[in-house]
This record gives C-alpha cells, sequence and structure tokens, in this order.
C-alpha cells in the first residue's frame, strides 16, 4: 500500500480510490481494471503529482491542459529541479479530474488565464522538494545513516561522505511509505539547474511521428462516430424533423436529439454511424424544420446599432479618476474617436471533439479540454452518476485559446453515448467549428482625451459597449452591470494621466461569448494603444517618445517599450516604402511591446514584413518556450488585424471554412524577433500576452505609412482607399 | 469494391464506400490517426499525405483514386523519428499544440524530396497551403533549411558529414529526448 504525501491531494486520492491502484498513471485512470508493469514494479506515489517506480522512472501529473503552451514541459521543469531526477527519466500523463489539481485561483480544475506556470510555480517545486526529501530519508535509513549526510543528485540518493549512491527507483517504495514532510525548503534561484535554461519540449518527439493523442484521435472498442447537425440560428431550435433518409444510409446506426438549454430544447441532432465520413453523410440526408426562434433576423449591423445606442449613455463606472468632465472643458486640445471590432472565432486546427463511453456505474470522456472540472460534473450528470464516478481522460488539445473552456462537446458525446449504450466519438465539422463557437466579443468603444498645451493627456474617458464573456460562462452572474474582461486592457491604462473615467455598456445578445486568447485585452489593446498613437500625431510627438513619457512611473512597461524600440532601431532608416508601429501593453500581469514594420503598396494591400516583440513575464522558466509563444500570439495577432472576420446575418455566421474565416498563412508572416527583459519577479505566463500589441503596432505603422487611422478591424484594402 | 494499394510500404485493401475520402478509411479505418482532420476541403494541409510521392490532401481524396497507388502517411515517413524533416523538427521544437504539424512534415518532406534545398519563397510556395493557427511559420521555415541541410549529410552541429554518424546521432539525440521511452 503506497502513501500519498501533502495534505491536498491525500483526502482525493484515497476518496477516488487512486492510491492503492497498481501500476502507473493508467491504472488510476482505470480503477478496477489496473495496468501491471510488465516487471510487475508497483509505482511510489511520493504526491499527486509525482510518481516513482522501481525502474526509476518518474512520472509527473500534468494538471493543465496541453494546448502547445508548453505545460508539459515547463510544469515538468518545475517539479525537476527541486526533484534532482534524471531528465532523461520523466514522462507526463495528464491528470484526471480531481481535488488535488484544482487551479487555487480558479477554484477548480482548468487552464486558461496565462495562469499555469504561475499557479504551478510553488506547488510543482514542493511536490518535488517534497519528494526528493522522502526519497533521501528512506536511503538515509537504508544505510543507517543521518538523513542530513546525504543529498540527492540526478536521479539517485548520494551519502555525501561515502560517495556510495541509490537509484531513485531501488528507494521509492520504501519512500512511499514515510510521513512526508511538511516544510521543504525551496532552492534559492541562484541554484537553479533547470529553471531559466532552454529545454526540448518533452511533448515534440511524438508530435512528429503522428503518435501524440489528441481527442479526435481516441479510440475505444465497439466505438461509434458521431456527428450533430445544429440549429443554424442562436437560439432555435428543431421543430420537427424526417431521419428516415439519413438511417437509409448503409453504416449510420440513428440519429439521436442533442438537447440543452434550461429548460432543455432540441437544439440539434446526431447522426450515429460507424465511421465518422458516414456520419457526415447522414446528416446531408436529414430533414429538419427549424425553429429559428426570436434572433432569426439579427446581423451584424444591428447588433451595432444597439451598441452605438447605447454607448450614447453611461453605463456602469470602471474606473474613475479625477474628474474627467472638468478636465475635459478646460482641455487645450480635444481628441474624439469610435473604434469597433468584430467577434472572432477560436478556429482550433482540431475541431471540437468528444469521445464519451456512458455506463451505468460510470462515464469515461477522453476529451481535449481545458475545463476538467466543469466537463466532470456535466458527465456525471448527463450520466446519472456521481461526479467521482466521471473519469476525464484529457488529451492533448489542438490548440485551445479558450474554446475548449466550454464542455457543449462534452455534453454532445454524454447524451449520445448514453443514448446507443455505447462509446461514441462526436466530431464537429469545420464549419460547426466556425458556426457554433463562443465568440470572442463584437465591441465598440468611444474614447475621448484632453491635452494640455504641451501636448499631454489631461484627461481619458472610454466607453466600451459590447456583450458580457461572464454573463454567458455563468448566466446571471454580473450582478452590478460590469464584467472586468471586457474592458480589461482600457480601464487598466498604464499611461500617467490624472483624470480618467471609463465605463461599460453591457449590451446582452444571441450570439455566444466566450474567451478567446488574451481575452478582453485582444480588442481593448487594440483601442487604447491606437488612441494613445492618435494623441502623441495630436501632439506632434514621437509615438515611442510620447508613451516613453507617460509611462516614466511603470518601469516594467518602460522596460518592455524601450527594448522593443532599441532592437527594432527605433527612429532609424528603413527601406524606402516601409514604416515602423509600436504598442505595449500589460496583460495577465506580463508586460509585452512590439514594434512592427510594415507597408502599404498602392493596391492597399498591407504587408507585415517584421514584428520585434520584448517582453517581461517576471522569472523566465524556459526562455524557448516563451519565444514560441511570443511568436504564436503575435501570429493570433496579426490574424486578427488582417484576416478574420466573424459577422451574423439572419442570426447565424456567414463564414464556415478556412476559405471565408481565414487564417494567417505562412507567405504572409513577417520575420519575427523576440527578446526577454531579465526579471526575478514572480514568473507569469506567456500563452496569451503578446497577442494585443500585434494589432495596434500595425494599426500604427499602417497610419505612419499613409496617414490613415485604422478604427475598425480587420484592416481591409478598401478602407485604405 | 475493394480497393488494392501500398500504404506505408504494405500491400492494403480497403473495402469501403468508394467515395470515402482516405482521410477518414485511415483514421476510422486503419485506425492510422496521425494524418489530422481540420477542414474536410483541401483548405489547411493538415490531412496530408503522400500519393506516390506528391503532397496531397487526403480529406478530398477519395479511396477509389487509390488503386494501384503507393500511400505514405507520418506513420509511414520514417519508423524512428530519422527522417530529415522530423530531426530537424525536434532539433528546432517546432510543434506547439502540434496538431498540424503531422501535415506540416509531409508537405516539407514532399518539398524536400523535389527541391533539395528550397528558398523562402519556394518554402512558402510549398507551405501556405498548411495552415497552423498556433503560428509555428517561423519555426518551420527555419526547421525547413536545417532539414535541407540534414538531408545533404551536412550538420554544423555534429561536425561530421557522413550521413551514417548524422542518423545515428539524430537517433541518440532523440532517444535522449524521449528517454528510451516505449
Amino acid at each position: 500500500m503506497t502513501r500519498v504525501t501533502t495534505s491536498i491531494d491525500r483526502r482525493s486520492l484515497l476518496k477516488t480510490g487512486l492510491a492503492g491502484a497498481t501500476g502507473l498513471v493508467v491504472g488510476f485512470y482505470l480503477p478496477g481494471r489496473p495496468v501491471v508493469f510488465a516487471d510487475g514494479a508497483e509505482p511510489a506515489v511520493l504526491n499527486a503529482f509525482i510518481h516513482v517506480s522501481s525502474d526509476d522512472k518518474v512520472t509527473i501529473l500534468i494538471s493543465k491542459s496541453e494546448m502547445g503552451q508548453g505545460v508539459v514541459t515547463s510544469l515538468s521543469m518545475l517539479a525537476a529541479e527541486e526533484l534532482e531526477c534524471d531528465w532523461k527519466q520523466i514522462r507526463t500523463e495528464f491528470a484526471p479530474a480531481d481535488k488535488a489539481y484544482f487551479d487555487p485561483v480558479f477554484g477548480m480544475q482548468g487552464t486558461g488565464g496565462s495562469q499555469s506556470v504561475h499557479s504551478g510555480w510553488v506547488p510543482m517545486r514542493t511536490a518535488g522538494a517534497t519528494a526528493r526529501e522522502m526519497l533521501i530519508v528512506a536511503a538515509a535509513q537504508k544505510w543507517g545513516v543521518d538523513a542530513s549526510d546525504c543529498h540527492a543528485e540526478n536521479g539517485r540518493v548520494v551519502h555525501t561522505a561515502t560517495k556510495r549512491s541509490v537509484t531513485y527507483g531501488s528507494v521509492a517504495e520504501a519512500a512511499g511509505k514515510l510521513t512526508p514532510p511538511t516544510n521543504v525548503k525551496l532552492k534559492d534561484p541562484s541554484e537553479f539547474k533547470v529553471i531559466g535554461k532552454p529545454t526540448k519540449r518533452l511533448d515534440t518527439p511524438d508530435k512528429v511521428c503522428g503518435k501524440a493523442m489528441f481527442g479526435i484521435d481516441a479510440r475505444r472498442p465497439g466505438m461509434l462516430h458521431a456527428s450533430v447537425e445544429h440549429c443554424p440560428v442562436f437560439g432555435g431550435k428543431v421543430a420537427s424533423f424526417e431521419a428516415s433518409k439519413a438511417k437509409a444510409i448503409p453504416g449510420v446506426k440513428d440519429v439521436v436529439p442533442i438537447m440543452t438549454g434550461q429548460p432543455p430544447v432540441m437544439t440539434g441532432l446526431a447522426v450515429v454511424a460507424d465511421n465518422t465520413w458516414t456520419a457526415f453523410e447522414g446528416r446531408k440526408a436529414l430533414e429538419i424544420q427549424w425553429d429559428e426562434g426570436p434572433d432569426a433576423g439579427v446581423t451584424t449591423e444591428s447588433i451595432f446599432k444597439r451598441f452605438e445606442e447605447k454607448a450614447q449613455t453611461p453605463g456602469v463606472v470602471a474606473r474613475k479618476e479625477g474628474d474627467a468632465a472638468s478636465a475635459m472643458a478646460s482641455a487645450a486640445q480635444k481628441v474624439e474617436a469610435v473604434y469597433r471590432v468584430p467577434y472572432e472565432a477560436h478556429a482550433t486546427m482540431e475541431p471540437m471533439n468528444c469521445l464519451a463511453d456512458v455506463q451505468a456505474e460510470r462515464v469515461d470522456i477522453w476529451a481535449p479540454t481545458q475545463f476538467q472540472t466543469p466537463s466532470q460534473q456535466i458527465s456525471a450528470a448527463i450520466g446519472g452518476v456521481k461526479p467521482d464516478q466521471a473519469f476525464v481522460h484529457t488529451t492533448y488539445l489542438g490548440g485551445g485559446f479558450g474554446r475548449r473552456g466550454w464542455s457543449d462537446f462534452v455534453t454532445e458525446a454524454c447524451q449520445v453515448s448514453k443514448a446507443m449504450k455505447a462509446p461514441v466519438q462526436v466530431t464537429w465539422k469545420r464549419e460547426d467549428d466556425t458556426q457554433h463557437d463562443y465568440y470572442r466579443p463584437a465591441s465598440y468603444i468611444k474614447m475621448a482625451a484632453g491635452l494640455d498645451a504641451n501636448g499631454n493627456p489631461s484627461v481619458f474617458t472610454a466607453r466600451v459597449a459590447c456583450d458580457s464573456i461572464m454573463n454567458w460562462f455563468f448566466p446571471g452572474s454580473v450582478k452590478n452591470g460590469l464584467d472586468s474582461s471586457s474592458v480589461e486592457g482600457v480601464a487598466d491604462i498604464a499611461y500617467d494621466i490624472p483624470n480618467i473615467l471609463v465605463d461599460y455598456q453591457l449590451v446582452p445578445g444571441p450570439v455566444p461569448q466566450g474567451f478567446w486568447r488574451s481575452v478582453g485585452a485582444s480588442q481593448n489593446g487594440f483601442f487604447s494603444e491606437s488612441f494613445i498613437d492618435e494623441l502623441a500625431a495630436a501632439a506632434k510627438r514621437d509615438p515611442y517618445e510620447y508613451r516613453k513619457a507617460l509611462l516614466a512611473k511603470k518601469p516594467r512597461h518602460l522596460g518592455v517599450l524601450n527594448l522593443a524600440a532599441e532592437k527594432a532601431g527605433w527612429g532609424k532608416p528603413l527601406p524606402k516604402g516601409v514604416y515602423r508601429g509600436i504598442a505595449v501593453l500589460e496583460a495577465f500581469d506580463t508586460y509585452v511591446a512590439e514594434v512592427a514594420e510594415v507597408s502599404v503598396d498602392n493596391d492597399h494591400n498591407v504587408k507585415v514584413h517584421r514584428m520585434v516583440c520584448a517582453l517581461d513575464c517576471g522569472r523566465v522558466i524556459d526562455p524557448s518556450i516563451i519565444e514560441q509563444q511570443a511568436m504564436g500570439a503575435m501570429v493570433f495577432g496579426l490574424t486578427q488585424t488582417l484576416k478574420g472576420e466573424i459577422t451574423i446575418d439572419k442570426g447565424r455566421v456567414v463564414q464556415a471554412n478556412f476559405d471565408t474565416y481565414e487564417p494567417l498563412r505562412m507567405d504572409e508572416c513577417p520575420k519575427m524577433e523576440v527578446y526577454i527583459v531579465p526579471s526575478t519577479e514572480v514568473p507569469r505566463g506567456m500563452g496569451e500576452p503578446a497577442v494585443p500589441p500585434a494589432a495596434p503596432a500595425v494599426c500604427n505603422a499602417i497610419f505612419a505609412a499613409t496617414g490613415k487611422r485604422i478604427r475598425k478591424l480587420p484592416v481591409r484594402p478598401e478602407d485604405l482607399a | 469494391m475493394a480497393i488494392h494499394f501500398t500504404l506505408n510500404g504494405k500491400p492494403t485493401t480497403l473495402d469501403v464506400n468508394p467515395d470515402m475520402p482516405l482521410l477518414w478509411a485511415l483514421r476510422d479505418n486503419l485506425n492510422l490517426t496521425g494524418t489530422k482532420f481540420g477542414c474536410g476541403m483541401a483548405l489547411c494541409g493538415a490531412c496530408t499525405v503522400h500519393i506516390n510521392g506528391e503532397a496531397t490532401r487526403s480529406c478530398i481524396t477519395p479511396v477509389s483514386s487509390l488503386a494501384g497507388k503507393k500511400v505514405t502517411t507520418i506513420e509511414g515517413l520514417s519508423p524512428d523519428h530519422s527522417h530529415p524533416v522530423q530531426r530537424a523538427w525536434i532539433e528546432i521544437d517546432v510543434p506547439q499544440c502540434g496538431y498540424c504539424q503531422s501535415g506540416q512534415i509531409m508537405s516539407a518532406a514532399a518539398l524536400l524530396d523535389k527541391t533539395p534545398h528550397p528558398s523562402d519563397t519556394q518554402i512558402d510556395d510549398a507551405m501556405s497551403g498548411n495552415v497552423c493557427r498556433c503560428g509555428t511559420y517561423n519555426h518551420i521555415r527555419k526547421a525547413i533549411h536545417r532539414a535541407a541541410q540534414l538531408q545533404a549529410g551536412g550538420s554544423e552541429s555534429a561536425g561530421s558529414g557522413d550521413p551514417s554518424a548524422l542518423v545515428e546521432s539524430a537517433a541518440n539525440a532523440v532517444d535522449a529526448l524521449v528517454g528510451g521511452a516505449e
């Protein structure tokens, strides 16, 4: 019998019966059906995050979803730093859904908010140190020496004086029986050997040979494949349907209603077949009469008209400093502008999917989910079992960007599996994915500023009008009308302006809203960092110098701003026709500045030649992953700047596939450089914060090139004509 | 009607609806899930395989068209990550989420087969059909140039022109990365 160590994991591991399971992690996933190592080795469960087996293999349980941001590697690095294990002996498994793996900030198990490294910073190192100390004590006891005379190094416990040593595996079982220490001392950063070093990603080898298992790759014996025809109109439902033609297709097994909402209504029909393609074909043969509901006349323009109307009157105050009205009245110069951005889809490369196996006593789901706890609760509810009888097998995620925080695909798979009494994998088509997303809010903003005689802003006001993500995620949760995610990136404007008033009009609508990489900052960063550029232009000042002067009291903003400007060669000559733009923003406590080099041709086509990014995310865990994330985030930001746009007509999404909702492609991707400001601050995330500055940096460069101010995304050639 | 073709070097028979795209036959009938579904319309390249050596979008390629042909999927590119493109991808650490990378690698391998030393423009031309939403394009470009070096038998970091030594060192590097797993 193995034991668990720290207080957070003991209760839940015992409760789910995991601690007694034989075998490594797979055994924990399938209690009652344990997988035993070929050599019969029983792993020592040193704590919820670290298991060591007698053959020296170290398994690190990853509580976060790997969607490309590198958590498999970076969280392992944190544990390994203290564990002093042999890096080559590390393997990772995604943790089961369990309280032991709750994010301390979210209060549930889930991945988002660029939070993973930050929330893992202490627990993962503590887990590693705790396991290390237990292994040392076990070896010392074996030798009959004092533990303080021993140390750990590269997967072995060493008796320092005699240099004799044992591998971790050979004392793991004994270590697992010890009472864990409760106050391990963590290394001083000067002693770090792993943290801060570029480290090869642990997931790369499996991702270059097709072996990495994404949700869509999950397979179970006897499984069926399904695909769902959803009501194309938001808020609509099935009025009536005829499935006989679909069912007549060879390979189609059945047609199952999908019920959603409170009270549940039939919003879709799943065609179940013996392969995915037949399920797709079956959908074409469905005859469905839709009740399109009350919002079938909604269009993008009708939505923005409501935003504009609501923005005529004050909303709930998000930030108030000084006396904006008086300051505006006495300003030497006034600048006003209206900006807007469209809805955006996540467009993860892996379409939504889930494999569910709903049985009488248990439910298993194999899901590319960002939010394990809601997925567990939903699958348990549908299966009619207790939450601890619902087992969430998190797979690799083929992109997330916030989309997979929703569990609609889990709901569908569980409903269909329950109806079919068989394992069923629901796979969305690309068109479903584009048209049934939870979209980055379309948003409308009125901004104004007053400049003093020197051109410095004495007052800034902004009124945001858009729908609320939080109200969609937790209906009714926005009690006072203020969803801070709707105004982040503008309400927290960092510039030294004595009078500030930012307010918010929450405008509910039928289009589902969701967290989209960098959330509110994705639009508000564009708004605020373009508008400050307008102020610099009105003041006839250099946009970099103008920002610099107004950020004199913000050292971390200033650090990235100056580094980006220096590395980009701000002020130095450029090739003919190429112009620079700059932007700086804090998001999720990470600071990012970007400089874009842009040209605009005679047909008004924008080409981005180079992006220079400087960032300060606190202490660096892995600079190579940071570089990956910053570059990827800039591509994401460039995509919203130049390419994608979700529009609504007749209550439904117009775009469908990658021809109409276009991603940035290789030939459009500029050269990119990433520079890191060294920091000893607590580490923060890099999954999202490099998204927001890309759009304003590019649009400010377009202004430099053409004198035209872009106040609406995406940038279209006709807007520059 | 059964279709006979060669899949990753092995004679293979598929007895499915001849209109079924190869992608779904691979994934659902032959359990080769390395080839990915992204769009179903040849717009994203996630499903790229080689048919008679040509990079081909399997999501729009009906099984009926395969008779007598040679199909290679990501699983058949090499048995051990040893293809120059895979080695370069590991060396540069290209993948983020990794979902599109099977298709990226198959497109890159086909490019290097025909164009051993591609220019950036040739890389753009060959690779712009492959979408990566994580934005790994700069890493892909770098890795293709590196794969070209590896394929030519040159390796600055290995400092040896002997191809067999290169293969060995790359295999060791892979072993080190995966810890001799499985």
